[in-house]
C-alpha cells in the first residue's frame, strides 16, 4: 500500500533542495494553476452570459461578468413548465437505471469471482467477449426499431446504459477484495449464495456500489445519444438532448419558451441557450467536488487493474 | 484482470458431471441470469443483423428478404476512397490523442505532485476533474460560445485588439487541432489520475535516498518517477493502440458532426455510420462499415493482448 502522499512530503522536505527542485516546484505551481482555471473557465463565461442581455451577447459577445444583471434567459427557460418534466424523466432515469444497474453488475460481479463457481470463466468470457466484438450501430438500430419497437420508447435509453462489461470486470475486482472466508463462514451458518451475497458482501462493498452507481448515474444525467437515435418525436426530452435539441435546432429553441409570451421573432436565442446549459449541468456541477473521490478509485481498480 | 485463468479452477469441478455443476451451482447461475439475458438482448441479438451488410436493404422485405449483393456494399464505399479516408482521419486522431495524452496526464502528475500545500493540489484536481463530468452536449456549447465569430470571446477579444474576427465555423483546417486541443482539455484531469496514483505509490525511501546521493530536481524525474511510471505507460498505451480504430464519436459530433464545411476535413468512421444510419437510412453501406471497423477492432485487441501477455502477464485481459 502506497504510503499517504503527505507522509512522503514531510519526509523529502527536511533533506536540502536544490536548484533545479525548485525550479520545477515553481514550474508545477504556475502550469497546474493555469491548466486548473483553462479547466473551469469556459463554465464561467457560460455562467456569466446566462445573466447578460441578449442585445449585450449579441453586441460585445460572451462574457465573464454580465455589464447588465438580468435573470429573464432564467425566467423564459422556467415559463416553460416542460424544463420540469425533462428534470422529472432524466431523475427518474438516473434512479431506475442506477439502481438496477448496480443490482445486476454486483450480484453478477460477486457471482463470477466465486473460485467454487464451476462456470464463472465460461461466463465471464461470455460477457468480457461483448466488448471486443459489437455489431455496430446499424444492426443495434434496426434491432431496436424493428424487432423490439423500442422506437420513442424511454426503455430505448433506459435499458442500453444498464450494465456493461467494463462495470461488471470493475464489480468483479471490488468483490476479489472481500475475503473468501466470508462466503465460507455464510455457507457454514446455512445461508444460500443470494442470501451471502445480499446479506454479507454488499454491506461490504459499498465503496465498489458507490463507484459503479455514480459511473452509472453520471452516464444516465449526461445521456444524449440514444437520445438522439429513438427519442426523436418524443415530446418530453432527457436534459442533456434537451439542451442538444436547443443548442442545434431553432425550432426546438422555439418550444423550448412558452410562445404566447414571446415574439418569436426576436427569441433572445443566446442567453437562452447559456440558461438552459446552467439548469441542465448545474446539479452536476455542485455534486462532483463530493463524489469525485469514488471516480478516482474506479479510475485505479479499472485501468491498471482492469 | 484475468477472465480465465486455469490454474484457480477448484480441482474437484472436473470430476463432477455437467447436471450435477448446474445443479450445485444453481444459485450463482440464476444470480448471472439477468446479466447474461442482458448481453443476448443488447449484445449478441444484434450480430445476426450484420447480414444487412451484404444485402440490398429493403425496409418491406426486411433484413434477410432483401436481395443479397455479396462485398457489393464494401466495394462501394472502398472505391470512393470514402473507406480510406475515414479509416486514415480515425487512426490519425487517435495516434494524436494517445501520444498527446499520455504525455501531458504524466507531466501533470509529476507536476501535480510537486505542489507542497494539500489545499492547493486538491483544489487544482478538483477544478481539472471538472471537464470529465460533463456532457459532449456542453461541450460543444463551450466551444461554440468560445469560437464563433458572431458572439464568440475569442472574437470579442480579437475586435477589442482591433484585429478582423476568425471565422472558425466557415473553414475546416483549423479544427483536426481545435478538436485534439479540446479533448485534451476534456480528458486529461481524468487520464492524469492513474500515473499520479502510480506515482504516490514509489517508495519516498529511494526518493529520499537519491536526495542524500545529490540528485536534482530533473534527475529525481528522469532517473527514478519517469522509470517506475514505464509500466504504466507502457500498458496503457498498448490498450489504447486496441482501440485506435474507435472514434470520440460524442467529441466529433458535438463540435462539427451537424456542419459539413468543418466533418469533411475531421469525419471519421463513427460519424460516418451514424449518418448513414439516422440521417440516410442507409443501413447497408452503414452496416458494412461498422463491420469493418469491428473486425479491424477486434484483430487489433487480440494482438495487442497477446503482446500484453508477452510482456506483463498479470496485465492481460484473457
Amino acid at each position: 500500500m502506497a504510503k499517504h502522499p503527505d507522509d512522503m512530503m514531510e519526509g523529502t522536505s527536511k533533506i536540502k533542495l536544490t536548484t533545479s527542485d525548485y525550479v520545477i516546484r515553481g514550474i508545477g505551481y504556475v502550469f497546474i494553476s493555469l491548466f486548473a482555471i483553462a479547466s473551469i473557465f469556459p463554465f464561467l463565461v457560460i455562467l456569466g452570459s446566462s445573466f447578460e442581455t441578449e442585445d449585450n451577447i449579441i453586441n460585445y459577445g460572451v462574457t465573464l461578468i454580465p455589464r447588465q444583471f438580468t435573470t429573464a434567459a432564467y425566467g423564459l427557460v422556467l415559463q416553460n413548465g416542460t424544463i420540469w418534466q425533462s428534470y422529472g424523466l432524466t431523475i427518474c432515469l438516473t434512479l431506475i437505471g442506477t439502481l438496477v444497474g448496480v443490482f445486476i453488475c454486483s450480484m453478477t460481479g460477486y457471482a463470477l469471482q466465486r473460485r467454487d463457481f464451476p462456470f464463472r470463466n465460461a461466463i465471464s468470457f461470455f460477457i468480457y467477449f461483448t466488448s471486443l466484438f459489437q455489431a455496430g450501430l446499424a444492426p443495434y438500430y434496426l434491432l431496436m426499431t424493428q424487432t423490439y419497437h423500442l422506437n420513442n420508447n424511454y426503455l430505448a435509453v433506459l435499458l442500453p446504459l444498464m450494465v456493461s462489461s467494463w462495470l461488471i470486470i470493475l464489480m468483479k475486482n471490488f468483490a476479489k477484495s472481500v475475503p473468501h472466508e466470508m462466503t465460507e463462514s455464510g455457507k457454514i451458518d446455512g445461508a444460500g449464495d443470494f442470501r451471502i451475497y445480499w446479506s454479507l458482501i454488499l454491506p461490504m462493498l459499498t465503496p465498489g456500489l458507490a463507484t459503479i452507481g455514480l459511473f452509472l448515474a453520471l452516464g444516465y444525467w449526461n445521456e444524449w445519444y440514444q437520445s438522439s437515435l429513438f427519442l426523436q418525436n418524443k415530446d418530453i426530452l432527457p436534459l442533456q438532448y434537451r439542451l442538444y435539441k436547443i443548442v442545434n435546432e431553432a425550432s426546438a429553441l422555439k418550444n423550448s419558451v412558452a410562445s404566447q409570451y414571446v415574439d418569436v421573432s426576436n427569441l433572445p436565442s443566446e442567453s437562452l441557450k447559456m440558461a438552459t446549459a446552467m439548469m441542465t449541468t448545474g446539479p452536476i456541477i455542485f455534486l462532483y467536488p463530493f463524489v469525485q473521490r469514488y471516480f478516482i478509485g474506479g479510475i485505479t481498480v479499472g485501468a491498471v487493474k482492469g | 484482470m484475468s477472465v480465465v485463468n486455469p490454474k484457480k479452477v477448484a480441482p474437484y469441478s472436473v470430476k463432477r458431471s455437467l447436471g450435477k455443476k448446474i445443479w450445485n451451482s444453481k444459485t450463482l447461475l440464476l444470480m448471472c441470469l439477468p446479466a447474461i439475458i442482458y448481453f443476448i438482448a443488447f449484445s449478441y441479438a444484434p450480430l445476426p443483423g450484420i447480414y444487412v451488410a451484404f444485402v440490398d436493404y429493403n425496409y418491406r422485405k426486411g433484413i434477410f428478404g432483401s436481395n443479397f449483393v455479396g462485398l457489393k456494399n464494401f466495394e462501394f464505399v472502398a472505391n470512393s476512397g470514402k473507406l480510406w479516408m475515414l479509416t486514415k482521419n480515425t487512426i490519425l486522431f487517435n495516434v494524436a490523442f494517445i501520444l498527446l495524452d499520455n504525455l501531458l496526464a504524466v507531466v501533470v502528475a509529476i507536476l501535480l505532485k510537486e505542489i507542497q500545500s494539500k489545499m492547493f493540489r486538491k483544489v487544482s484536481q478538483t477544478m481539472m476533474f471538472l471537464p470529465y463530468f460533463i456532457s459532449q452536449v456542453l461541450v460543444g456549447l463551450l466551444v461554440y460560445s468560445l469560437l464563433n465569430s458572431d458572439t464568440g470571446l475569442l472574437n470579442a477579444v480579437l475586435k477589442s485588439l482591433g484585429q478582423a474576427p476568425l471565422k472558425l465555423y466557415k473553414t475546416g483546417d483549423p479544427w483536426p487541432l481545435i478538436i485534439i486541443l479540446v479533448h485534451l482539455w476534456q480528458k486529461t484531469g481524468y487520464n492524469s489520475v492513474v500515473y499520479f496514483a502510480a506515482i504516490m505509490g514509489i517508495d519516498s525511501a529511494v526518493i529520499e535516498a537519491s536526495m542524500i546521493d545529490g540528485a536534482n530536481g530533473w534527475q529525481k524525474i528522469r532517473y527514478i518517477i519517469l522509470p517506475s511510471l514505464r509500466p504504466t505507460i507502457v500498458i496503457l498505451l498498448l490498450f489504447a493502440l486496441g482501440g485506435i480504430v474507435k472514434g470520440d464519436f460524442g467529441l466529433f459530433w458535438n463540435l462539427v458532426g451537424r456542419n459539413p464545411i468543418l466533418y469533411q476535413k475531421v469525419d471519421i468512421i463513427e460519424m460516418f455510420v451514424y449518418r448513414a444510419t439516422v440521417s440516410d437510412f442507409n443501413f447497408s453501406t452503414a452496416s458494412a462499415v461498422g463491420l469493418y471497423q469491428s473486425l479491424i477492432g477486434f484483430i487489433l485487441v487480440l494482438t495487442v493482448n497477446g503482446i500484453v501477455k508477452k510482456i506483463e502477464p498479470d496485465y492481460s485481459l484473457f
